[in-house]
């Protein structure tokens, strides 16, 4: 008799293990649901953001652009260009992640407090990091991306070396080998040959970054934000990344370069001078990548 | 524990009719003669007039098209109204283990005289695939799949000389847009499918290969004129044939 109890259960057990692998199936669909019902968080150093916490501020600092769904559709967005960012896709400029991956929370934070130049979007210094901590989560909220992928390993950045004259000519070798001209021209001022065509990733016309117009780069100021910038790629834009194409030691020395052509006086600048750089020639032969 | 002892004995042999059936289905399904399904595209019509491309931007590519001038590739017709870079593949009745395989060829696409080659790459889920250039002037791969596809977009630079990029997609996605964002006139497609697949030649001829028996609803795709499908059923070792027509618009 009691074998036969047994008997019945072990014959039930197929069934048993079908249900439990359906289980996990079905709680994939809702897991975007339930992220949303709890809430989404950010975590940035001891800062812990929530996003219900984040809702406020972003109806009153950030709707008026970013709309009241963060696709970008806010009712200021038809006056402005560029664009407010579509936060439903998923998709940012300024990232320490590889081009295709999802950025840090401190990445979003970070862009929050600096603020975009060359764009509608302020610094946003009257927010205390922990507002700006709950709004991060907030703006995760927006796209399904975050509850179903991690960020990205972000790009390591070598400590930056000592300046010399031989990396900020090494620097316009770089510039020169990776066609940075194409779309910059030969003197960073955004007049390339295919400046004028490009477009972002909605197909709406995008300029690229005049190197003589600011000491402020989108993405930051500081050279390690520099080398970030053309490392990463600047996705949704038509800036690639270009870590596959340059070595750490020769993305310093672009660095430098690319300070030469700044508006300030620097001693990238100085040092520029005083080797008496031409500006790169792009009807000179092709260059041969013997490296 | 004489109770115990008994349940390993049942539990044992069940796990392992469990197994054998298992075995056996997922043979059933690939040991069977495997066919094909052949057949030829066509357009109907006057083959719409394809632009010429002015590349003078950039002179390196200018150079490599000063004998060939280079046009759009959004219609190809070949002799006989042959509709070349059409993608044929199974829409519909493909059973799981057809349709999840992954062939382990890496497809390439190239970038050559400014243009990709080929125009139109058709892949499965999770095939691997490479990007190469064959060009003496720096391109950028810039794929913009369709937000919530499954697939995820990027950006990478491939100057002279770089090496190749290799990658894969992870959802079926007919097709994702491929561009270059240096040189505008650039683009190409990657269409994205599960089970087997082909792609017109020049004559508008396509085979696809190692299609088990079965009845299938096979799908033609092209950029201009979009999808179109058939029913076509398969005999265990046989070719099958369909063949499609698209109109000029």
């Amino acid at each position: 008799m009691r074998t036969n109890r047994h008997l019945m259960w072990i014959s039930l057990l197929p069934g048993v293990a079908l249900l439990a692998l359906a289980g996990p199936c079905s709680a994939q669909v809702t897991a975007y649901q339930e992220q949303q019902q709890m809430g989404m968080t950010s975590h940035i150093g001891n800062l812990t953001g929530s996003a219900t916490k984040g809702a406020a501020a972003y109806r009153r600092f950030c709707v008026g652009c970013h709309g009241p769904i963060g696709d970008g559709e806010g009712e200021n967005a038809q006056w402005i260009d560029p664009k407010p960012r579509n936060f439903t896709l998923g998709v940012f400029k300024c990232r320490s992640t590889p081009t295709g991956t999802l950025p840090l929370d401190s990445d979003l934070f970070n862009t929050v407090g600096r603020g975009i130049v060359n764009s509608n979007m302020p610094r946003w210094l009257p927010l205390t990091d922990q507002d700006r901590a709950d709004l991060v989560a907030y703006v995760k909220y927006f796209s399904p991306r975050f509850a179903t992928e991690k960020p990205g390993a972000p790009i390591a950045i070598p400590p930056e070396p000592k300046l010399t004259a031989e990396r900020v000519k090494a620097g316009q070798e770089v510039f020169n080998k990776v066609q940075c001209w194409k779309c910059h021209g030969v003197e960073g001022r955004a007049n390339g040959p295919s400046a004028d065509t490009l477009t972002d990733d909605l197909g709406r016309p995008i300029r690229p970054f005049n190197f003589h117009d600011s000491t402020r780069f989108k993405c930051g100021e500081t050279d390690q934000d520099l080398y970030r910038i053309f490392m990463t790629g600047l996705d949704g834009t038509p800036m690639p990344s270009f870590s596959d194409n340059i070595k750490p030691d020769e993305a310093w020395d672009l660095v430098f370069y690319l300070r030469s052509l700044q508006p300030m006086h620097s001693p990238e600048r100085a040092l520029a001078e005083q080797l008496g750089l031409k500006p790169v020639n792009p009807n000179a032969p092709a260059p041969q990548n013997n490296k | 524990m004489q109770v115990n002892h008994r349940t390993k004995f049942v539990v044992l042999p069940i796990f392992l009719l469990l197994g054998v059936a298992t075995l056996l289905l997922t043979r059933n399904v690939s040991a069977a003669g495997d066919g094909s399904i052949a057949g030829t595209v066509k357009l109907n019509g006057t083959a719409p007039h394809m632009k010429g491309i002015d590349m003078s931007k950039d002179p390196y590519c200018a150079k490599a098209h000063a004998n060939d001038p280079a046009k759009m590739e959004n219609v190809v017709v070949g002799s006989g109204g042959g509709l070349q870079n059409v993608v044929l593949y199974i829409s519909e009745g493909l059973s799981g283990s057809a349709a999840s395989a992954t062939p382990s060829e890496v497809p390439v696409f190239d970038q050559k005289n400014c243009m990709y080659t080929p125009h139109v790459l058709p892949l499965d889920v999770n095939q691997k695939y490479k990007v190469t250039t064959s060009d003496q002037t720096t391109h950028n791969i810039h794929p913009l799949p369709q937000a919530g596809s499954g697939n995820i977009g990027w950006n990478k630079s491939q100057p002279p000389g770089a090496p190749p990029i290799e990658n894969s997609w992870k959802a079926q996605e007919v097709a994702i847009p491929i561009k270059c964002n240096i040189h505008p006139w650039m683009h190409g497609w990657h269409v994205v499918v599960k089970g087997p697949y082909a792609v017109t030649d020049g004559s508008g001829n396509y085979t696809i290969k190692n299609v088990p028996a079965g009845s299938y609803t096979v799908t033609a795709w092209q950029e201009e004129y979009g999808p179109q499908t058939q029913k076509v059923t398969v005999a265990a070792g046989q070719p099958a044939k369909a063949d499609f027509t698209f109109k000029a618009k």
